[in-house]
């Protein structure tokens, strides 16, 4: 499928943007991740110690949630008379069923008692609504290392960051939060299906690598035998809206209810995993990987990722992989990332200047690539992604 | 009668001050910005040697809200340049601002500016009764040009805990708190309070400031509201926005939404105390800006108009009706972030009796939701190009479907002195949104504005809609419709003078009678009468969509004849007489019936939507 020019005469740009910014990919570099409370706390540990994917490194307690009761209802008593008949005051702390009012009338025939509805603290009451609230006893949170490394920052009462050298690369789509396992490959090759009778009870606790697709069964099953995730190139839509019991509107993941991480490499529908990213994961077969399907598509875009840190004694001596400039120019390796061409691989050859004319009448900015097969074809510039290498 | 204020303009402290404002003959150049969420547009206008207010140029640059830059005055620098750059006009001072007024040949006379960046304005609003003053709390907000996040009230049937947990979790950039009618319910408005007060949101933008509250409920609770909110709170206190059942009140809490959002939104967003010391009017949110762009047509032209910005996150749709104006937002209805979420709210089998050829409801999905993952990606096939235009059908009739819940009569009007659970039984009132009344249809938004043929966003837009009698169908060339809005507040002729010249393309007109019969049924006698005295006469069956050629500014005497059981705007069989006017794409007559009926019969729908 070409496209007509829309002019004759051919200028051609040295350098252009990628609108959409291309996955990572990298084989060895060195990942910072910031771990950081909801709200200040404590960090528990030091600058330099290391950290295994469990330790944690810092905790708080959030104000417990609030509990509104009528309190005037359940004394049968007018609003504004409920505070004569208190026993404990405002701000008093209260066990579970505490009594904390008492009215009785007609000397003790009629008796009336509150009691605290949660262990906390009494908040409040309001002599216009009758209303009493209750704030429960706080709740504690704590926050993990997610990988192995070392502390390389503290940050006072938020939070550490954590440096470790590790290969990294980053999904397309994810579900499920941050986990970690042993990375498996149960595909013998990228456009292999994962299908439910490859997953056995030995998979517990681990991340398996499947090829072009993860069946519903397939998901079903890791679920079961206690699989911690998924890495695949596709999944289908109607898939993961029967496994999560409703439908995904926007991509913004990562808090569903499920025992189990999937990272998706390339998309929705049966699509090969990029050769790149299988071998890749072939070559760490065995070792620990942390992930996370959590995605934020939309201003401050978020990624899916795996983390597979280097054993310490592999540590010290390697050449930080440089950081892609952003510019697509002639040469640079691109993926096709919508139809005709979705999926497909190749190089830049041409950056003309010129507008031209899609197949839709649309006149548009393009780029000419090299497909690995050889052909090459004319796609628009905001349908390709540049791969970081 | 049911009445309502504030459908005026919206004001503020730098607006009302026209006697330090610089007389209109005496500018030459205005520059206008928008800075959005992810790019910042700025817009130069100018005066011609004839007197005539016209757009010169287009600068956009990234919008820099975000790290590592932090500061939104680089991204409007960079869109000016930009400018500078196309017009040889130097715009910026030597300290980078914006050099007013024009002298020697630098600087220009007047500066104003919309803002959407980090998510634009969010709010919570609450109020006693779901469709009384809760709704007319959202229909404040929402007219004020913010994002509703959530609308709570006392009957939403989520358990407090619920309520608070939510109010945690949303952190909006303001709470709108509605309730009572003056003299009426205490009890009711100060247990949503306490629920707020409980919940102890926190702001969005820094924690080191109080979250902005405005009181607009029962006056009788200035006091206790004080009391209650004030330690936790920066609380504004307005008057109520249903000071009686019968009577909607919105301006003073929509202004006081503006200045907050002026006041502790903005100051606290990166590099906006700065951007507010360049501009010459308040900074406003650019739907509120949209919104005023919109009221132009409507004031000029004296007409019922619909506007849609079908985007790629969110769907907005104004209208203004008899005077009335409504915005209403669509938070997960757009056509690329959003567009799987629409897929789901309409339902598979909505989208797909849109799509002239064979494709199943599996590869449909996966489409869709590549579209969402890669939000940026284009249509480059013709197939793909159809199932986009299906889905914005969709996104559209449903962006109408939640505009017309809010754009509804005064509830609970004839039931006053009675029970407030008896006024809940007005939870289905029909909106007072009359296709037959609507003059002018507006459309904008990617998928609309680059639509390969202007024809194709009519076509979604009347699919969509259903437009019923005669209606004008307009869509912008430019994005500027937030920039002639916020210009409109201080100069509205000049903003109209380029809205009218260089904003709007008059795409041309759609006819279309109400009324259903069988296929092939005779149902419509068009006649028109050309600009070169010539006539055209056409006979018309339903299921029938033609074109027929009339060019933008021209205009033609017709007279249309509907069938016995069809109406064109006349009553049921009666003749109208009218003037048409045409377009880029002339006039339009489709009598497929309204209500628009696709065949179930793949081959029968097929053959219906290829006409």
């Amino acid at each position: 499928m070409r496209m007509r020019k829309e002019e004759s005469v051919d200028q051609t740009a040295e350098e252009a943007h990628a609108y959409t910014p291309g996955l990572k990919v990298k084989r060895r570099i060195i990942v910072e991740k910031t771990r950081r409370l909801p709200i200040e706390g404590e960090v528990l540990i030091e600058k330099g110690a290391k950290v295994d994917f469990e330790t944690i490194v810092a905790k708080t307690e959030i104000p417990g949630d609030p509990l509104i009761i009528r309190a005037d209802e359940l004394l049968g008593l007018p609003t504004r008379d409920v505070p004569t008949f208190l026993i404990k005051k405002i701000g008093d702390d209260v066990e579970e069923g505490e009594v904390i009012a008492l009215y009785s009338a007609f000397f003790g025939l009629v008796k009336k008692e509150l009691k605290a509805p949660v262990k906390g603290t009494i908040e409040s009451y309001s002599d216009v609504t009758g209303q009493m609230i209750f704030r429960s006893a706080p709740i504690p949170v704590v926050v993990n290392a997610y990988i192995q490394g070392q502390i390389a920052e503290i940050i006072p009462r938020e939070g550490v960051v954590i440096k470790t050298e590790a290969a990294y690369l980053q999904g397309i789509f994810g579900i499920g939060g941050e986990r970690h396992g042993i990375l498996h490959m149960v595909a013998e090759s990228p456009d292999e299906t994962l299908t439910e009778d490859k997953i056995t009870p030995e998979h517990k606790g681990m991340i398996l690598v499947g090829g072009n697709l993860a069946t519903y069964g397939a998901l079903i099953k890791a679920i079961e035998y206690g699989v911690k995730g998924i890495i695949v190139g596709g999944i289908r839509g109607r898939d993961i809206s029967k496994l999560l019991g409703f439908e995904i509107g926007v991509a913004i993941t990562g808090e569903e209810d499920i025992d189990l991480s999937l990272i998706v490499t390339e998309g929705f529908g049966e699509m090969e995993m990029s050769h790149r990213t299988f071998n890749l994961l072939k070559d760490f077969d065995g070792k620990q990987a942390a992930i996370n399907g959590t995605t934020q598509i939309r201003a401050g875009v978020l990624r899916p990722e795996v983390i597979i840190p280097y054993d310490q004694q592999e540590s010290g001596s390697f050449a930080d992989e440089p950081e892609l400039s952003g510019g697509m120019k002639p040469g640079t390796p691109v993926r096709i990332i919508a139809d005709p061409y979705f999926g497909k691989i190749g190089t830049v050859s041409n950056l003309p200047v010129q507008l031209h004319v899609v197949e839709t009448g649309s006149k548009v900015r393009v780029v000419d690539v090299q497909l690995d097969g050889g052909e090459e074809v004319t796609v628009p510039r905001a349908n390709v992604e540049i791969i970081e290498e | 009668m049911s009445s309502t204020k504030g459908s005026s303009l919206w004001q503020s402290e730098k607006e009302i001050d026209f006697t330090s404002q610089t007389a209109e003959e005496e500018l030459k150049y205005i520059l206008a910005t928008d800075v959005g969420s992810t790019t910042t547009k700025a817009r130069l206008f100018h005066k011609t040697e004839d007197g005539e207010w016209r757009f010169l140029v287009a600068g956009e640059s990234p919008t820099t809200v975000e790290t590592p830059y932090e500061n939104v005055c680089m991204g409007v620098r960079n869109a000016v340049r930009e400018i500078e750059e196309l017009t040889g006009l130097r715009i910026l001072s030597e300290q980078g601002t914006v050099k007013r007024p024009h002298e020697d040949g630098y600087g220009v006379d007047f500066y104003c500016t919309t803002s959407s960046a980090g998510g634009g304005l969010q709010m919570m609003v609450a109020g006693v009764i779901s469709n009384l003053t809760a709704e007319s709390a959202n229909r404040a907000a929402l007219g004020a040009g913010s994002i509703v996040m959530d609308i709570m009230a006392v009957d939403d049937e989520r358990p407090d805990y619920e309520k608070i947990r939510r109010i945690r979790n949303l952190r909006p950039d303001m709470i709108l708190l509605g309730g009572g009618t003056d003299g009426g319910t205490t009890t009711l408005v100060m247990q949503i309070a306490e629920l707020i007060a409980a919940a102890r949101p926190r702001p969005r933008l820094g924690a080191s400031y109080d979250l902005p509250l405005i009181y607009a409920g029962n006056k009788l609770l200035h006091k206790q509201i004080e009391t209650l909110l004030n330690d936790k709170f920066a609380v504004s206190i307005v008057e109520n926005l249903r000071p009686v059942l019968e009577e909607e009140n919105t301006e003073p809490a929509r202004r006081a939404i503006h200045e907050l959002f002026m006041e502790h939104v903005m100051s606290h967003a990166p590099g906006y105390t700065e951007l507010m010391g360049w501009t010459d009017l308040d900074i406003m949110p650019t739907p509120a800006g949209e919104g005023m762009g919109m009221q132009l047509i409507a004031r000029i032209e004296n007409s019922n108009v619909l506007r849609v910005g079908l985007g790629g996150a969110t769907t907005n749709v104004y209208s203004i009706f008899d005077g009335r104006f409504v915005r209403s937002v669509s938070a997960n209805l757009g056509m690329s972030y959003s567009v799987s979420n629409v897929l789901k709210e309409s339902g598979i089998e909505n989208i797909i009796r849109w799509i002239p050829f064979d494709l199943d409801e599996d590869t449909l999905e996966n489409l869709l939701k590549n579209k969402m993952i890669r939000p940026t990606t284009i249509p480059q096939t013709l197939k793909m190009l159809l199932v986009e235009h299906s889905v914005a059908r969709e996104a559209l009739r449903l962006g109408m479907e939640h505009h017309k819940t809010i754009a509804v009569r005064l509830k609970g009007v004839r039931k006053a002195q009675r029970m407030i659970g008896e006024m809940m039984e007005y939870t289905l009132q029909e909106s007072y949104i009359d296709m037959m009344k609507i003059d002018v249809i507006a459309g904008t938004g990617g998928l609309l504005s680059h639509a390969p043929k202007r024809i194709q966003s009519l076509l979604i837009l009347t699919d969509a809609w259903q437009p019923e009698g005669v209606t004008r169908f307009y869509q912008d060339s430019v994005f500027m419709m937030p920039h002639l809005g916020v210009l409109s507040t201080a100069y509205p002729d000049i903003a109209w003078n380029v809205f009218d010249k260089d904003c709007l393309v008059r795409i041309g007109s759609v006819i279309a009678p109400r009324g259903t019969a069988k296929l092939g049924e005779k149902v419509f006698h068009i006649q028109m009468k050309m600009p070169d005295n010539s006539v055209v006469e056409k006979d018309m069956v339903y299921g029938d969509i033609v074109k027929i050629p009339l060019g933008e500014g021209l205009k033609a005497e017709a007279v249309l004849t509907p069938a016995r059981h069809f109406d064109i705007g006349a009553g049921e069989g009666k003749v109208l007489e009218t003037t048409v006017e045409g377009g880029i794409e002339g006039v339009v007559v489709d009598t497929r019936g309204r209500p628009l009926v696709i065949p179930e019969d793949p081959a029968e729908r097929k053959s219906t939507l290829l006409k």
